[in-house]
């Protein structure tokens, strides 16, 4: 069937749809390495300018590393570009089951397996180890990568109200008849940097016989006083029974995922996750790159101090300026505008002033909570966030929004 | 059909979906395609409705249209309960 205009015409009214509903999303182009300094191509033909990035999920600032950079190169250069099989076949070599043995070691857990992505891992993990007799019970603020590896599975699923422990509690108890129950959250919430309260959710696991799944995307390598993770912030190290994360963030940025957790669940994952079973694993370049990435972080607790540090700094700044934000303690700060319009004309006007800060919307996040996500990195110097909040200041006072409350900044913009 | 029964319903809807205390729902308001109850949670409404009045509803039967409002809600459980 050839792509007839009918066709073109059916698309493109789909995409018209989009855009009318201001939710096109257009790509801006990096020209340089990943970093706190970047240069952008913005709108696409324009001239190259230098920014501050406060929107990537680069917070031990490893991203562009020279010694992750070397330990990539002589990775490329010992073990190749890539395997051409899935693991099962041809696919494994011995670099990839030495980062699942770190990763275990570093995450406090029997065993892991290495995905694609952690979009893999989590569309992946759920059909690999429960049936029609099981059920899923998950924070209602969970990632996408989660609600899709939930509609791939077979067990029912419920949900919870987020981060509310008596509606999970009640939910345990409404489905104790299932014969395996899976508690599933994200370890720290990507839109509003909330973490999960864990100690509370292995409580009610344990009591009422169920298992606990976290997403600690964003969390691994940072959070935690070592920065194992969600799970060492709460004194629950080895009592989470599955633990997804990803390197494509504070872990070097580049791509991967993997499942840790007990050795049966690993196991399962190897013998029937699709993702895992049916598409190649991570390139060994970029295994060599992590490895570096996890022999740096394991040093000593720099980065992840001096991300704490930056995070207190970049949130008391904006505090102090007026600015309504959600509540939390994680280097992923929100600035509440509430309003989709409001939220793009800020990210334009900072764009103007050399701060690289993205709004988000619905359906990213709820209606009536546009809001402007910064995300702190290591890689960050304090004077890159006194130009920022310089910049959010400026730009704050042009919209007359600095000490206003929610209640009037809806009054002034709507929702 | 039974006002009790539509009213202990919509207690249910209002305890266990709406986030925002000052959001306010009638028994017909529309549920799912109204974006109150997505369509992964209808899940512990099923689960709510079969133990309280003791009756099994088939997935069949248990779709985003027949759980769209309380009222059609209670006209699906008072089927099963005949």
């Amino acid at each position: 069937m050839s792509f007839s205009d009918k066709l073109r015409t059916i698309y493109q009214e789909q995409l018209n749809a989009i855009s009318d509903a201001g939710i096109f999303k257009k790509e801006r182009f990096i020209h340089s390495q990943q970093a706190a300094d970047i240069e952008v191509e913005y709108p696409e033909g324009a001239g190259l300018k230098k920014v501050i990035n406060m929107c990537a999920n680069n917070y031990l600032g490893l991203s562009s590393h020279p010694e992750v950079i070397q330990a990539a190169h002589e990775g490329l250069d010992s073990r190749g570009y890539g395997m051409s099989s899935v693991r099962f076949i041809c696919g494994t070599q011995d670099i990839h089951r030495e980062l699942e043995a770190r990763m275990s070691e570093f995450l406090g857990t029997e065993d892991t397996i290495l995905f694609p992505s952690c979009m893999d891992a989590n569309a992946g993990v759920f059909e690999a180890i429960l049936t029609d007799q099981d059920v899923m019970i998950s924070d209602r603020l969970v990632h996408a990568s989660i609600v899709d590896g939930i509609r791939l599975c077979s067990a029912m699923h419920d949900t919870f109200k987020h981060s509310n422990m008596d509606h999970l509690e009640s939910k345990l108890q409404l489905h104790s008849d299932k014969r395996l129950k899976v508690v599933i959250t994200d370890g720290v919430f990507s839109m509003d940097g909330d973490c999960a309260k864990l100690d509370e959710m292995v409580a009610l696991c344990e009591k009422y016989d169920a298992m606990l799944f976290v997403d600690d995307s964003h969390s691994t390598g940072f959070i935690g006083k070592t920065g194992r993770g969600t799970h060492e912030k709460y004194g629950v190290l080895g009592k989470i029974d599955i633990i997804t994360t990803t390197f494509g963030k504070a872990l070097g940025g580049a791509s991967g995922g993997c499942v840790s957790g007990r050795k049966e669940i690993v196991e399962m994952c190897r013998q029937k996750a699709r993702p895992y079973l049916f598409s190649n694993t991570i390139a060994p370049v970029v295994v060599s790159g992590v490895l570096k990435v996890m022999e740096i972080i394991s040093e000593n607790t720099e980065r992840r101090d001096k991300l704490e540090q930056n995070s207190a700094y970049w949130r008391k700044g904006l505090t102090e300026a007026g600015f309504v934000l959600k509540d939390g303690e994680t280097p992923i700060v929100p600035v509440m505008l509430f309003n989709a319009k409001l939220s793009q004309d800020v990210s334009n006007d900072l764009y103007n002033e050399g701060i690289y800060a993205i709004g988000f919307f619905f359906p990213v996040v709820a209606k009536g909570q546009a809001r402007i996500r910064t995300q702190i990195s290591a890689g960050h110097e304090i004077h890159h966030l006194d130009k920022a909040l310089e910049a959010f200041i400026k730009v704050g006072k042009k919209y007359d929004i600095l000490g206003k409350s929610k209640q009037e900044i809806i009054e002034m913009y709507g929702l | 059909m039974s006002e009790e029964m539509k009213d202990i319903i919509l207690n249910y809807v209002i305890e266990e979906y709406l986030e925002d205390e000052d959001e306010e729902i009638s028994y017909d308001t529309p549920l799912i395609s109204g974006g109150i109850v997505d369509s992964f949670s209808m899940v512990s409404l099923k689960r709510f409705l079969e133990n309280k009045y003791n009756i099994s509803i088939p997935d069949d039967r248990a779709t985003p249209e027949a759980f769209d409002s309380v009222t059609k809600i209670t006209v699906l459980v008072d089927g099963f309960l005949k």
